[in-house]
């Protein structure tokens, strides 16, 4: 039959989470995708593009699901996909090294009757653990031709899009005589069921007759919401109950039985065993990772020493950009024309160079972090962690899949809210996404990295650093506790979560990941603390010193200078006095300065924590994006020091403040409220406003009330 | 008896699941059906426990564990 030629293809990838789907779509696709959100749900949308022999692809990456159930949004939204757009092609990738389970997704798409392609994936370990396929014949069960791949290798890819482009174009009809058989009492009363739908339905055209009667059966509140129809749902209840008398089970648990027995009966037909692994290497590694007694400290070592090596890795390459931007900001100085001084030139060395670069300083510290991150996800570590991690959530009133999104937050609150979206129950996706902030993330970083070597001895650094994320761990454990007992009360979700076995991470897709996760975090620099700098530097330079001001400082230097010495010592007092006069009036400046004048206004509130307005100015900015306070003090203080001094921000601070005043600050920046971004992003994931501001309140107001507490318990002890 | 029972390392086979409709095809989908024969790999007292389903692993929370009836 020839079909008219189509020039563009729909091609949808569906699988089992941990099967290499993404892997997958990433080979087929490389740069040309683009993510985005399904209308009316928190499910991500991904898409890409692809040419293969003259036909343009769009490849649609489907949320990783087990089944098409109406249970989760994924499912549901999968499903959605497939019925209602159609494509030409649905791709089930599979992993075969772990057929059974993942076949089960593969029948139900049989079953919706859709064109199927089945990658069998990971093939290269399904051979290693000694299976070998009759292809021929599974197709032949599926009804849909099958492709061996390696995705991490790009192993099969072309095959796999020879493959699609055939089923494509051949417009063959799907097979619709393809099914698995349920039984004969379940069979009979689908035929009754189907009957009852043949008289005029919209829905039995879309879906098919057969496919809605099994639905109706297993109870998917999707299907039985759209049929809408009372009559058509009393007769299904008869037919359940009878069929639970009859077979003693649920429908639904009967289906899902019959499910497997079909896959069960093509697997002893088409696979061959010839090795008998008992225990993987896996499993091996398991009975130390997971062990009862020593999983928890393995884990929390392993924490210390992802924190540790990013600080300690990541000082060389801190050095050199800062040495680059203190070399631009010194040529630029240099290299203008003679004369007054330039506010321009102010603007773009104070202002813009000193701080965007004093955050850039901190991207090999914050990509460091998000590569150890995206190592342990990519090797399953990520899966044991939230073993570990289950009873003591459990015990917090947390699921243990909560504490994935707890760990992202560690880089950066925002992916981490987003990836509450796979927590079910919205009172443990709530609770999450107000404690988030609390893990300690990567913006954060550059104001401990900026003061914990500006206060303590280098022995300190390390425990110092643990110190404080650990404080907001336990903050965080302690405000879930609180939430769950009062606001969010509540039965919690069951926890089932498959265990992925350990994989060797791909340097590829490592490094996909920590830089999907840079980039984000460069283009809030160049953008939203590039805008701040600049509005920071606008608020502490104008409205500058007033006239007569202005002019006394002038007198004053030139007293200084008139003063004429022989000796060299006397010289040398002249230029250390002029030094602090240049202070003085940068200093004075500032205090004119609107910053300044704000920052005075709210001194009142400030000092019970130790802060002076200079503190209080740049934690104002930190509001935008928590980075901003390093490159607000760097503001501060270089436009308050004239034109000498090399003295670096740190030796600045230590000549300021007290260690315990720096203790506090990191104190406050650690729990005060969120930066501007991830009150948008708990927004957008609650759907109300009333989260957001709850977040925003309770944190800044525990801030407050713990650092001030902190602090004049120090100043009380003597320590200040 | 319940699978938080069942010591690590013993094969037993499930006979019933005490959940609710949408938890039973959650269970189903990661191969947990009554007839299917599990492996429990590792167990404790009141934390998570993982059993071998089907050429792969499941975690299940303990209050899940505790809705598998095996024998």
């Amino acid at each position: 039959m020839i079909q008219h030629m189509k020039s563009r293809i729909v091609v949808a990838l569906a699988g089992n989470p941990n099967s290499g789907k993404t892997t997958i779509f990433n080979n087929l696709t490389g740069a040309r995708q683009h993510v985005g959100n399904y209308p009316g749900v928190t499910v991500e949308r991904k898409e890409g593009y692809r040419q293969h022999n003259g036909m343009e692809m769009t490849i649609v990456d489907l949320p990783g699901t087990y089944s098409l159930t109406a249970y989760s949004a994924e499912e549901l939204v999968a499903r959605n996909f497939i019925v209602d757009e159609k494509p030409d092609v649905v791709v089930d990738i599979i992993d075969s090294s772990n057929l059974e389970r993942n076949l089960y997704l593969a029948v139900q798409l049989m079953e919706m009757g859709t064109p199927l392609v089945l990658a069998f994936n990971m093939s290269d370990e399904a051979r290693a653990r000694g299976y070998e396929f009759d292809l021929e014949m599974f197709s032949r069960f599926f009804g849909a031709p099958i492709v061996m791949t390696v995705g991490h290798k790009g192993e099969g890819m072309d095959a796999l899009l020879d493959a699609v482009m055939s089923l494509a174009t051949k417009g063959s009809q799907p097979h619709a005589d393809i099914s698995v058989h349920y039984g004969n009492e379940i069979e009979a009363e689908i035929i009754k069921i189907q009957a009852l739908l043949a008289k005029n339905n919209p829905l039995a055209d879309r879906y098919g007759s057969r496919w809605i009667a099994l639905k109706l059966l297993e109870n998917d509140k999707d299907i039985r919401a759209k049929i809408n129809s009372p009559d058509i749902i009393e007769k299904v209840e008869k037919s359940v109950a009878h069929i639970q008398e009859i077979v003693g089970d649920s429908p639904e648990t009967s289906i899902a039985g019959s499910r497997y027995g079909f896959i069960s009966g093509a697997c002893q037909v088409a696979v061959r065993s010839t090795i008998e692994v008992r225990h993987t290497i896996s499993d091996r590694i398991d009975t130390v990772v997971t062990n009862r007694v020593l999983g928890l400290p393995i884990f929390l070592g392993l924490m210390y020493l992802v924190f540790s090596l990013t600080f300690t890795l990541g000082e060389p390459p801190m050095g050199w950009i800062e040495k680059l931007f203190s070399c631009l900001g010194n040529g630029i100085k240099d290299w203008w024309p003679e004369g007054s001084e330039s506010l321009l030139k102010s603007l773009l060395v104070d202002g813009i160079i000193g701080g965007v670069g004093g955050v850039i300083v901190f991207l090999p510290n914050i990509l460091l972090l998000f590569l150890a991150i995206a190592i342990l996800e990519d090797s399953g570590y990520m899966a044991r962690a939230a073993f570990i991690m289950d009873r003591l959530m459990h015990k917090i009133g947390l699921h243990g899949k909560s504490f994935i999104p707890m760990l992202v937050g560690f880089g950066c609150s925002i992916p981490a809210i987003m990836a509450t979206r796979t927590l079910e129950n919205r009172r443990d996706r709530l609770t999450t996404m107000l404690v988030i902030p609390l893990m300690s993330c990567g913006a954060r970083l550059p104001i401990y990295t900026l003061i914990i070597p500006a206060f303590f001895p280098k022995v300190w650094y390390g425990p110092m650093l643990w110190i404080i994320y650990v404080i907001g761990i336990i903050l965080a454990i302690v405000g879930a506790k609180l939430l769950r007992s009062t606001l969010f009360k509540g039965e919690s979700v069951p926890f089932v979560m498959e265990l992925p076995p350990y994989r060797m991470p791909t340097v590829k897709s490592v490094l996909i990941h920590m830089w999907e996760r840079g980039w984000l975090y460069l283009k809030k620099a160049g953008t939203i603390i590039l805008g701040i700098s600049i509005l920071m530097w606008v608020m502490t330079t104008f409205p500058g010193l007033p006239e007569d001001e202005a002019d006394r400082f002038e007198k004053d230097r030139q007293a200084i200078q008139a003063i004429i010495g022989d000796k060299k010592v006397y010289t040398e007092e002249k230029d250390e006095r002029l030094v602090a006069l240049d202070n003085q009036e940068a200093e004075a400046s500032l205090r004119h300065s609107i910053a300044g004048r704000v920052g005075r206004t709210l001194e009142p509130v400030l000092a019970p924590m130790g802060f002076d307005w200079k503190i209080g100015t740049a934690l104002l900015g930190a509001f935008a994006a928590k980075e901003v306070f390093v490159a607000q003090m760097g503001i501060i203080y270089s436009v308050g020091e004239a034109d000498e001094g090399s003295e670096t921000l740190r030796e600045k601070l230590k000549d300021n403040y007290s260690p315990l005043v720096g203790f506090c600050i990191m104190l406050f920046c650690l729990i005060s409220a969120p930066c501007m971004s991830t009150l948008a992003v708990t927004l957008r994931e609650s759907g109300s406003w009333k989260w957001a501001v709850l977040q925003l309140g309770s944190l800044t107001l525990l801030a407050y009330v713990l650092t001030v507490t902190i602090f004049q318990a120090g100043m009380l002890l003597g320590i200040g | 008896m319940l699978l938080t029972n069942v010591e690590p390392g013993k094969r037993v086979y499930i006979i019933g699941l005490n959940a609710g409709q949408g938890m039973q095809g959650r269970l189903a989908a990661m191969g947990l059906v009554p007839g299917e024969q599990i492996e429990v790999i590792s167990s404790s007292a009141w934390g998570p426990i993982i059993v071998a389903v089907k050429g792969s692993r499941v975690i299940l929370g303990h209050g899940m564990a505790q809705k598998v009836m095996v024998a």
